[in-house]
């Protein structure tokens, strides 16, 4: 009977084309899966899909215009990429900006990141199975759009950083705002916890899968939350602290595991620091300018200069060569969701499709971020 | 009155033609009275989910098309009706055709034996029960050969889960069933129905029948293809599984099978555990087609759990899913099954 099986059945390794369009793979990734049975044994990662030569189109651009491209990567962090360029080319030009600035910056910044991350939540929930964690994350996401949409007038490509200030001025209603959706957030993030962390299927859906080291993070380059689940100690927020996250005191969130459940973890722990980061600055705003004069062509003096944030998703840098002109001679950005998509190989080996997803959608890529 | 109206019909029948050609006719008239249910029930359900889906992530659902929206799944099922027959060109072209009509098929056939309630009942035979489950079960073959057919590695790896997600819950489904007809002592559906009037079969049996709903609701959800189990068509890993390369009217059988699949699960349920077309306490048991009235409440009832459980659970893993019935479900089931017949024996029974 053995023999017979082995005969007449064999089984094969098979190719299974995941993407380009693929509700998992947020966008256009496409990966390129061999298959044994529903085993993952090899993920090729194919990029391009997106590719808009950002990074080209960035040495044709003035600094000023840099700005709107950065938007366009990273669209959920569009805030921090924003403010990257813009501590550049401030650092570069030795503009001062008062506190008020830079408190707003940062409020701004961890009212993104809290955006990006219920909108995360949302999403990790369907993509293991829980539809309505889609519509909670959105709700809550809704909120802090109409924040920045009152503030300046978009609600996702926000642009509101300019070199050496803010474009506008904080509208009235802001502080009052702000306060309303930190106390509506409280009230929702224990929810969040009732339906998906506490829940057995989803605990055992992320626990010890996609399990990385921390010396493999490292390694790696893994950067933001998805290294942060690996122990690995590495926010800018707290190593080159910028703005004003030198006048808070928080904690960074590490978890040790190193699985899915800690990277979902170290989200879930981000957006409270976050609410904290916002309540302590919220009601230190000083009445001061909201904008440092500059020139009206900006020219960056002959050097290197290197300015790295701490946006939704980890490290983002942006790297400048400047020959003294208005456009910068090369320009680099380093996303963090390449880094981290690296690894998706080592960590979804040996694992299920559906395991594959699931670390997919905690190491929380956006794909125009990695294509840039 | 209401109560003679089917002898009314049989008569007017008898006086326009001979007898064996009323007896046909007769059965199509049913015939074409099931598809009618098989249909709106299909809709209707289809539309539950959806309002109830929109209730519990705070939006509204369908309202415009109608009273409550309720034609909007009328205007789909026209679209659905509508639109082209698209198929894979390597398909394999006579089982990618046929294995809609498998889920339908069997879906109709088991509706059939289904007590609305004590007038309506088209198929009521000693082995109720068993044609029951084996009927349902050769459904799943509809859905393995949709993924097998279709030539589609997608709907391929769905289907492989459908026949691995069907044959195990499969057991649990039916010792869950069997732990309850050890306490009724028949297959018949009408006389296990019968038997509720002194009490409803979960209270009759208590410590196991309360154990047995428990298997049978979550095995259920596993028989009906729907979330925590819902692994077969795992939208976020497999796009649309095992229908992915059926469209129009094809992909509307599926749709219409999944819910009236669950519609027949939830009354299983009821007829086994809570007491079927019978109202609570014999308060209008006299009233004539009264029982079709509680019938649908508690069948709705039962039905709000599942998609209370869908609107709620993340999915299952495949491996988890197998530990679930192989290492849980299936030693608890064996245990009450000899549990229920030991009460049963030494009369522990209410």
């Amino acid at each position: 009977m053995k023999e017979f099986l082995t005969d007449q059945l064999k089984t094969q390794e098979y190719f299974l084309n995941m993407g380009p369009q693929h509700p998992a793979t947020h966008g256009v990734l496409r990966l390129l899966l061999k298959l044994d049975g529903e085993i993952v044994r090899n993920v090729d990662m194919d990029l391009g899909y997106i590719h808009r030569s950002i990074e080209k189109m960035c040495e044709r651009a003035s600094y000023k215009q840099i700005i709107h491209l950065t938007d366009r990567l990273d669209y959920l962090s569009a805030h921090m990429n924003n403010e990257a360029v813009c501590l550049l080319a401030e650092k570069a030009l030795n503009i001062e900006v008062n506190d008020r600035i830079k408190i707003v910056r940062t409020i701004m910044d961890e009212l993104t990141r809290i955006s990006s991350h219920v909108l995360w939540w949302g999403v990790t929930g369907m993509d293991i199975g829980a539809i309505t964690t889609f519509m909670y994350g959105f709700r809550e996401r809704e909120l802090i759009n109409d924040i920045f949409e009152e503030t300046c007038g978009t609600r996702l490509t926000m642009n509101y950083n300019v070199i050496g200030g803010l474009r506008y001025d904080i509208h009235e209603n802001f502080v009052k705002r702000t306060k309303d959706v930190l106390k509506h957030l409280k009230k929702k993030l224990p929810e969040y916890d009732k339906l998906l962390t506490n829940n057995i299927i989803f605990q055992k859906r992320l626990m010890n899968v996609g399990v990385i080291s921390g010396e493999d993070a490292i390694a790696y380059g893994l950067n933001g939350p998805t290294a942060r689940g690996s122990g690995v100690s590495c926010d800018i927020r707290k190593t080159h602290p910028y703005s004003a996250y030198d006048m808070v005191d928080f904690e960074e969130a590490i978890f040790t595991e190193g699985d899915s459940f800690a990277r979902y973890k170290v989200r879930i722990k981000e957006m409270w620091e976050s609410i904290s980061i916002i309540e302590q600055l919220i009601d230190k705003i000083p009445n001061d300018e909201y904008k440092v004069k500059t020139k009206a062509v900006i020219k960056l003096p002959v050097g290197d200069y290197l300015q790295r944030v701490e946006a939704s998703r980890g490290d983002f840098g942006v790297y400048v060569k400047s020959n003294g002109q208005k456009f910068p001679e090369r320009l680099k950005f380093r996303s963090p969701g390449f880094a981290n998509l690296t690894a998706l190989n080592k960590m979804a080996y040996g694992l299920k499709i559906a395991d594959l997803v699931a670390i997919l959608s905690t190491i929380d890529v956006v794909v125009p971020d990695i294509d840039r | 009155m209401i109560l003679n109206i089917f002898t009314d019909i049989h008569e007017l029948l008898l006086g326009l033609m001979p007898e064996n050609i009323v007896h046909i006719t007769e059965l199509v008239l049913i015939a074409v009275a099931y598809l009618g249910i098989f249909a709106i029930l299909g809709l209707f359900l289809v539309w539950l989910e959806r309002r109830i889906a929109a209730f519990f992530q705070f939006r509204l659902g369908p309202n415009r098309v109608g009273p409550m929206g309720l034609f909007q799944t009328v205007a789909d099922a026209l679209k659905l009706v509508s639109k082209e027959l698209t198929g894979t060109e390597k398909a394999d072209k006579f089982l990618y055709k046929i294995a809609p009509y498998f889920v339908i098929t069997t879906a109709l056939m088991s509706l059939s034996l289904i007590p609305f309630s004590y007038e309506i009942h088209a198929f009521d035979i000693n082995i109720g029960l068993f044609f029951l489950t084996s009927v349902s079960s050769v459904g799943v073959l509809g859905i393995f050969l949709a993924g097998w057919a279709s030539n589609n590695k997608y709907s391929l790896i769905g289907g492989m889960r459908t026949g691995i997600q069907m044959i195990s819950y499969e057991l649990s489904v039916g010792m869950a069933i069997v732990t309850m007809v050890v306490l009724a002592g028949t297959l018949q559906i009408s006389e296990i129905v019968e038997i509720q009037k002194d009490g409803w079969l979960i209270y009759q049996g208590h410590i196991p029948a309360i154990i047995a709903f428990m298997i049978f609701m979550i095995a259920g959800t596993a028989e009906s293809n729907r979330t925590p189990f819902d692994l077969v068509e795992a939208e976020s890993e497999l796009g649309a599984g095992f229908h992915t390369e059926y469209s129009g009217m094809n992909f509307a059988y599926y749709f219409l099978a999944e819910f009236v699949n669950l519609f027949l699960i939830s009354s299983v349920a009821v007829i086994l555990f809570f007491g079927g077309w019978l109202s609570p306490f014999g308060i209008t048991d006299t009233i004539p087609f009264a029982g079709l009235f509680w019938f649908v409440i508690k069948v709705l009832g039962v039905i709000f759990i599942f998609m209370w459980f869908r609107w709620t659970f993340p999915r299952f893993r495949i491996d988890q899913l197998l530990t679930l019935e192989w290492k849980f479900l299936l030693p608890i089931n064996m245990v009450n099954i000899v549990l229920m017949a030991l009460m049963v024996w030494l009369g522990l029974t209410l």
